[in-house]
């Protein structure tokens, strides 16, 4: 799988992650890989509740267990697994190997200690610095992240802070550790289309200074263009096509990718919602009983009878470029 | 914070006056006249009568009465006992510290089990502990004090002999015997009080916790690589404090409900169990003060609680 | 990772169930709290045993026969006798009557003192409103037990001169008691008021020309009837413990009356040759109020999705 000469930082192997419900089992991400290189920009873009969001809380095993179960696959991190890791050595990859800024600005960060506090926590925690120590990188790291009088508002609430300033805040945090990954699980999408180009400006600087590699988790194929080095496209919990932005953008194999391509609004580059629900029809399959043959043959309009009676392999199309359609 | 605690004093005070006004009008509305009893009763002395008239204002209309009657409640000068013919304001003095001892026991004692058990049940929800737990809580809660206190009485003093069920005030030793005496004869009327508590409060502990932990707050201080006893104690427990002081709070009057039924079955000498025998002998200025003493402290405690509520919850503090 | 937690909502699709009734769907709910529903067979049955026992264990309540004095249980006195020689079944079957009548009669006083503040309270908004919250605001932190005790001590003799000893002390426990506990309903059916008054069917109905009464009846009590239930059967068990302290107390119902708090007062000096006496009523109260608490956690589940927790 990995044909590069040079061992991928994060590797994905056949990932499968389930969900036990009331209703079954929902298997939320079914055989996913994904590289991820020294200090590459991957985007893994897709509709809501395909399993890209679980994707990446499984690499730092966020999600919860139970309901949540690795129900398969590997987790290499720098050549090592991190399926089977005990609690303890994930702790120490957590943050400051691997570190996650979530969506939700608004409620990540507990309402109740400083944002300062809440840095300085990583910090002390991952780096054993003092307490002093560890405030002085909170407020260094707030500064990286243009927050204004970071020696003032490092002692303010969250509550105190915009929607934007806290998601500064959260990259400050994730950041602060220097890892060597950061994943961004849709960074931008609970903000202002005015304030998503500024956080999207400063995860490019952030790269640009300190050289991580970044897994952007995104539904918007415009900010798919602007920052990715190349794309996963994810759908129903499969990945059903991957590479390199140019390639991508230029030659989209999938239908569901085509799709995604075309739903892209031309004047303005960072999609809204409603443009790409419009553009496809018909809605993600339930992942509790998902359809024999290809997950997207329900909304394909080039949809043939082979479709829907084996399931389409990920295949090499182009070098570097690979996807799950018969056509 | 100060700006806060000023608010919220000046919201206390009228609560203390609506309070006021509510016993008054109970008493004024009273056949009988319980205050002119107070004025009128033999055994307070001619010129002190004579002065309690002319300061209760007898004769006055209704809210020149309640304005005399409440610079005199202020003032502390709450009359004399009918039965014991000392001032009402020293009786209660002499039986408050035991009172606010058993209470402060109690409430310490249900914070102990209501703060591990509620934690450890809501982060492990539905598990054999958690259902055992819930299962005690509503036992615990459906079990009147006055039926756990005869119940204890039943097994530890009848059955066992281990524990004394009759308080005495004065105890015949000095020194490390004393204490053990005391705490031997404290040991059921603090766990009655206690348990009931403790009961109710693991429940709001266990679903104010299992509130916050699905937070994602807390998934970001896991995502920091804080070990999980941090990520409980800090961002889950700390912050499931705030609805859980809001919630003790609004337990307090019950609290003190359960302190009267406490103090008369284990014949505890605080003012609860002052306000049954005064009730029960028919002592009126006594009666008008215990009650008045319990909603001060409920007033107190809430006040208090306001402080807590403001000191955990930044949000309130700095609106 | 034991016990990590995401609020995930790729994990839980929506689910899919054919379209019932609410009440269907709160019965579906509620059978589920299996506990709860074991409660309800429990409190059914203590309510036929008070309601229909008196008619089939005959033995008067009060004859008084100091042969018997103190009796374990027999098959004469299956739960034994007190002091006088009377027999304890009959008594505990005639004081659950009143137990579980003061516990409906001042739950319902609750509710109805609850809603009617709730309503006006939701409906005029303004000084009206903040008025009223501050009055409940002010009962919540009242001390209730002193304030009882303090109103029975007063009020009693001159009731009772109104109406007669049992008739009187009723009224005036049920009326104190529901008196003190109607808050939180008033807060629940205001809190409905609020969410609702700006709802597009309450709009449209006001468009329509609706009054304010039909409004309110028709539209928005209904609406807060889910909670109100949960917190009614929380009353209910409240009241019963508060009349049974009063009677504990010795400050309740009448001496000859024996309700379950009045036959612990009367047992509680006679524990150590006695036991039996206590037991019983003390046993009656915790089943009723410990299936009413779990009823009301059935109903919560059913009824109330929101989780309000009421003290």
């Amino acid at each position: 799988m990995s044909a590069s000469t040079t061992d991928p930082l994060l590797s994905i192997r056949d990932l499968r992650v389930h969900f036990a419900t009331d209703d079954g089992m929902v298997r939320a991400v079914d055989g996913v890989s994904i590289d991820v290189g020294r200090g590459e920009t991957v985007c893994v873009v897709g509709e809501s509740g395909c399993g890209k969001t679980v994707t990446a809380m499984t690499v730092l095993k966020l999600i919860a267990m139970p309901p949540g179960r690795i129900a398969g696959g590997q987790i290499l991190w720098q050549g090592r697994d991190l399926v089977p890791l005990k609690s303890d050595a994930m702790r120490s990859i957590r943050a400051k190997e691997i570190a996650i800024v979530f969506q939700e600005p608004m409620t990540s960060l507990n309402p109740v200690y400083t944002v300062g506090e809440q840095i300085a926590e990583v910090v002390r925690q991952q780096e054993k610095l003092g307490r002093r120590a560890a405030m002085d990188r909170a407020i260094e790291m707030l500064r990286l992240v243009h927050i204004p009088n970071a020696q003032r508002r490092a002692h303010d609430y969250p509550h105190q802070f915009s929607g934007g300033m806290r998601q500064r805040v959260m990259i400050a945090m994730a950041l602060s550790c220097n890892p060597k990954l950061l994943i961004a699980d849709e960074p931008t999408t609970a903000l202002d289309v005015t304030i998503q180009a500024q956080i999207l400006d400063l995860l490019a600087e952030m790269k640009e200074r300190l050289g991580m590699a970044v897994m952007l988790i995104t539904h918007a194929m415009g900010v798919v263009a602007e920052v990715a080095q190349r794309v996963v496209v994810m759908y129903a919990g499969k990945v059903v096509e991957e590479a390199p932005v140019r390639e991508l953008f230029a030659n989209p194999r999938h239908p569901y990718t085509q799709g995604l391509i075309r739903s892209i609004p031309r004047i303005d580059l960072a999609a809204t919602h409603h443009h790409r629900l419009e553009a496809i029809p018909g809605t993600v399959p339930s992942l509790l009983n998902p359809p024999v043959g290809c997950r997207f043959a329900a909304r394909c309009r080039y949809v043939t009878d082979a479709c829907r009676a084996a399931e389409p392999p990920l295949r090499e199309v182009a070098p570097g470029h690979k996807m799950a359609c018969i056509l | 914070m100060l700006h806060y605690l000023i608010r919220r004093l000046m919201i206390a005070i009228p609560s203390l006056l609506g309070i006021s006004v509510i016993l008054f009008t109970v008493l004024a509305l009273a056949p009988g006249d319980p205050f002119e009893e107070l004025a009128t009763n033999p055994a307070v002395p001619p010129d002190v009568r004579a002065h309690l008239r002319a300061s209760l204002g007898l004769d006055d209309p209704i809210h020149l009465r309640y304005i005399s009657w409440l610079t005199a409640m202020l003032r502390g000068e709450w009359g004399f006992s009918f039965v014991s013919r000392i001032p009402v304001e020293q009786l209660i003095l002499q039986r408050l510290p035991t009172t606010v001892a058993v209470i402060g026991a109690s409430q310490i004692l249900a914070l102990a089990i209501a703060l591990p058990v509620g934690v450890y049940a809501a982060t492990r929800p539905y598990s054999i502990f958690d259902q055992i737990a819930n299962t005690l809580a509503f036992v615990g809660f459906s079990l009147p004090t006055f039926f756990t206190g005869l119940l204890l009485i039943l097994l530890f003093s009848i059955q066992l002999d281990w524990l004394p069920f009759v308080f005495r005030t004065s105890i015949e030793a000095t020194g490390w015997r004393w204490w053990w005496e005391m705490v031997r004869q404290s040991i059921m009327p603090v766990a009655v009080l206690g348990l009931f508590q403790g009961a109710a409060w693991t429940r709001f502990v266990r679903s104010a916790v299992l509130d916050v932990v699905r937070l994602d707050h807390v998934t970001t201080a896991r995502s920091k690589g804080l070990p999980e006893s941090r990520v409980t104690m800090r961002h889950v427990v700390r912050n499931a404090m705030i609805p859980v002081v809001t919630l003790v709070a609004l337990q307090m009057p019950a609290v003190f409900g359960g302190a009267i039924v406490t103090e008369q079955i284990f014949r505890v000498p605080g003012i609860g169990s002052l306000l049954i025998s005064a009730i029960l002998a028919n002592d009126t200025p006594v009666i008008m003060a215990v009650t008045f003493v319990f909603a001060g402290l409920v007033i107190f405690f809430n006040l208090l609680a306001d402080v807590l509520y403001g000191w955990l919850d930044p949000r309130i503090s700095y609106r | 990772m034991a016990g990590s937690t995401l609020a995930s909502a790729t994990a839980s699709p929506a689910t899919q169930r054919p379209r019932v009734g609410p009440w269907q769907e709160a019965w579906r709910r509620f059978r589920k709290h299996r506990l709860a529903v074991v409660s309800g067979v429990v409190l059914l049955a203590l309510i036929l045993a008070v309601a229909i026992g008196p008619l089939l264990w005959a033995m008067p309540i009060d004859e008084i026969d100091f042969t018997a004095r103190l009796q374990q249980p027999s098959w004469a006195h299956p739960l034994g006798t007190d002091d006088l020689g009377q027999d304890l079944l009959a008594r505990i079957l005639y004081g659950g009557r009143i137990s579980l009548a003061v516990g409906f009669a001042a739950m319902a006083v609750a509710i109805l003192v609850g809603v009617l503040v709730g309503s006006v309270a939701g409906m005029a908004g303004g000084a009206m409103d903040a008025a009223l919250m501050w009055l409940t605001d002010l009962f919540l932190s009242l001390p209730q037990l002193p304030l009882l005790l303090l109103i029975i001590y007063l009020f009693r003799d001159t009731l009772t001169g109104l109406v007669g000893l049992e008739v009187g002390v009723f009224i005036l426990i049920v009326a104190v008691i529901g008196g003190f506990r109607w808050m939180q309903v008033a807060r629940l059916v205001r809190a409905q008021f609020l969410s609702l008054r700006e709802k597009e069917f309450v709009e449209a109905a006001r468009a329509l020309g609706a009054s304010r009464t039909r409004l309110v009846m028709r539209h928005i009590l209904p609406n807060a009837l889910g909670p109100v239930i949960v917190a009614a059967s929380i009353d209910v068990a409240a009241a019963i413990i508060a009349e049974s302290t009063l009677s504990f107390l010795g400050l309740g119902f009448p001496p000859d009356v024996p309700t379950w708090g009045r036959l612990l007062f009367d047992a509680k000096d006679n524990l150590d040759f006695a036991p039996h006496w206590a037991m019983f009523p003390g046993v009656a109260i915790f089943l009723t109020v410990l299936s009413i608490n779990y009823i009301g956690d059935g109903l919560r589940d059913a009824l109330d999705p929101r989780r309000i927790i009421s003290a």
